[in-house]
């Protein structure tokens, strides 16, 4: 998929980030907080890291706005494409579809089901002796579903040096805090005594998340991205809403410019 | 018809791209092919969900997948993983579900699977094979690996009387005929009837056909058992399956969808999981009215 051949500028993040607001502002649709915190990692793994043979998961499949955005970063969707988001008619739903985008390999949207289609896709590739890695963005919430730690026991036991799996760690869920909700924070803190490689980094800073990635494990590697929901959008940053409301037009517009201060 | 199933999948391993995984079960039973596999047999452990997943992912990748649990264990846990990973994505992993029905009588509840096909077949592209003889296994591992959707076999335990000789597979089989009432039986519960039908004068005797594929709508009944039907008063249905999404639902839509008249119809189902007392198959078959005493019963009537 990677179609770049140098790291991303501040710039760059700057576009995605305005793109996506806009992208959600036309739409009149939430998740943006989420999307804003999955970004930047989403970037620099679809630039910089993603080979034509590698595959890339988004478990948290509510951040779909963020991932059409950097498709359409390396020109893999169109604006046209972006301009359909959530209308009828649309391959672009809220969540990512079972067909028709051929850099989405699966329909994602129920949270849990990332990490084991994952590890289910590294194994593949090592049994078809292909160089292929595996990228995955979770988001924290989705560690409270049994599933996940099935994927993780499974991803762990096969020793998947080819699965690396980035966890959007940004301290919000539903209905409240992941502290609040499960006692989960600090969540790389539970992986203790799993067979992994644990990073944690800033989520929002491109250099941090490059050293993590390219540190050379021999297990499975997971990244935590400490995030703030809504980043770069003082209004939205770390406050539970904006994982639902839309974007009024004065909203839209102060978000545009908080972006471009940044 | 585990033994059967295993031949089968040996017979195939030889295919580098066949992949087996089983939620850690299979003693005495699937040893033979783990030795064939080797690394290919995968014991994906006790994490269906995660094994589902995982067997998406090896299908997209054009692995050739089986998946093996008890059949509850196979649908239940991991329905949504079967839906959105497998059949979303039409990806042809194949599930093959041990003992489906009643087949684990005694050791309760949580291990019947008395709604599988049912609940599978209200997803997109899934083929359901439940083989009535032991000797259908091989043919329907055969057909699942070469179909392009997502299947789900329904194993059992092959009934027929001592000395009776099993008709080549095919998805409707006649199996006792006569001038009595049509009946329709889905996979092995059919073979059970077969002695007490044979045992009847030629007048009252059914002509007993036995169902091994399903949905209706891509298997469609042969025109031999439609001619028969219309010239039928009545109508009886029998599977070892709940009746909401049974069979008898999906027969009898069929017919009706096309304007088919349908006899005097009698469905014998399995309760939906209300029983006061545990027993083995056959004693949940009677409570269900599914064993032959009872079947013989809602014929003559």
């Amino acid at each position: 998929m990677r179609t770049f051949d140098r790291p991303l500028s501040a710039q760059d993040f700057t576009i995605a980030r305005k793109r996506l607001l806009r992208m959600h502002y036309e739409a009149g649709v939430g998740h943006i907080g989420g999307n804003l915190s999955a970004i930047d990692a989403m970037l620099v793994v679809l630039h910089e890291y993603m080979q034509p043979e590698d595959l890339f998961i988004l478990s948290k499949g509510h951040s779909a706005g963020a991932l059409y955005t950097a498709l359409w970063t390396l020109g893999r969707l169109s604006d046209e494409d972006l301009t359909m988001f959530h209308k009828d008619g649309t391959l672009l739903a809220g969540h990512p579809p079972a067909f028709g985008i051929p850099d989405i390999p699966f329909a994602t949207g129920s949270l849990g089901h990332g990490l084991s289609l994952a590890a289910g896709s590294a194994l593949g590739f090592r049994l078809r002796g292909s160089d292929g890695r595996v990228f995955c963005v979770m988001s924290d919430g989705e560690w409270q579903e049994g599933s996940t730690w099935e994927g993780l026991i499974f991803a762990t036991h096969h020793r998947l040096t080819n699965l690396t799996v980035l966890v959007d760690h940004n301290n919000l869920q539903g209905l409240g805090s992941t502290e609040s909700v499960a006692s989960m924070s600090p969540l790389w803190k539970k992986l203790v005594g799993f067979d992994v490689e644990v990073d944690v980094v800033d989520g929002h800073d491109p250099a941090a998340i490059r050293v993590a990635l390219d540190r050379v494990a021999n297990r499975p590697h997971v990244i935590f991205l400490q995030t703030k929901k809504g980043s770069g959008v003082s209004f939205m940053e770390e406050r539970m809403e904006w994982h639902y409301l839309s974007l009024s037009r004065e909203q839209y517009d102060l978000a545009l410019q908080e972006i471009d201060r940044r | 018809m585990r033994t059967q199933l295993c031949d089968a999948l040996i017979a195939r391993a030889a295919n580098p791209d066949m992949l087996f995984i089983t939620g850690d079960l299979g003693f005495m039973a699937l040893e033979t092919l783990q030795e064939a596999m080797g690394p290919r047999f995968i014991n994906g452990g006790v994490a269906e969900q995660n094994m589902i997943s995982v067997a998406a992912a090896l299908a997209r990748q054009k692995f050739e997948t089986w998946v093996y649990s008890i059949a509850p264990f196979c649908y239940a846990r991991p329905f949504e993983q079967i839906r959105n990973d497998i059949s979303f994505h039409k990806l042809p992993v194949n599930l093959i579900g041990n003992g489906g029905g009643y087949g684990y009588g005694v050791m309760g509840p949580t291990h019947h699977a008395i709604e599988d096909y049912g609940v599978l077949l209200t997803l997109p592209n899934f083929a359901v094979f439940v083989p009535v003889f032991d000797e259908d296994v091989a043919a329907v591992v055969t057909l699942a690996a070469k179909t392009e959707n997502p299947c789900y076999l329904r194993l059992g335990r092959g009934e027929y009387p001592k000395g009776y000789k099993p008709q080549p597979y095919a998805p409707w089989r006649q199996l006792t005929i006569g001038s009595g009432p049509m009946v329709l039986v889905v996979g092995p519960l059919a073979g059970s009837y077969i002695e007490a039908f044979e045992a009847l004068p030629a007048l009252r005797r059914p002509n007993l056909w036995a169902v091994a594929q399903l949905p209706v709508e891509t298997n469609p009944p042969p025109f031999e058992l439609l001619t028969q039907l219309a010239a039928a008063s009545c109508l009886c249905i029998a599977e070892e399956h709940v009746a909401q999404g049974g069979f008898a639902a999906q027969f009898t839509l069929y017919l009706a969808s096309r304007g088919m008249t349908i006899p005097k119809l009698t469905t014998l189902c399995a309760r939906s999981h209300i029983y006061e007392r545990y027993g083995s198959q056959h004693f949940l078959r009677e409570q269900s009215k599914l064993d032959v005493p009872s079947m013989l019963t809602a014929i003559a009537q």
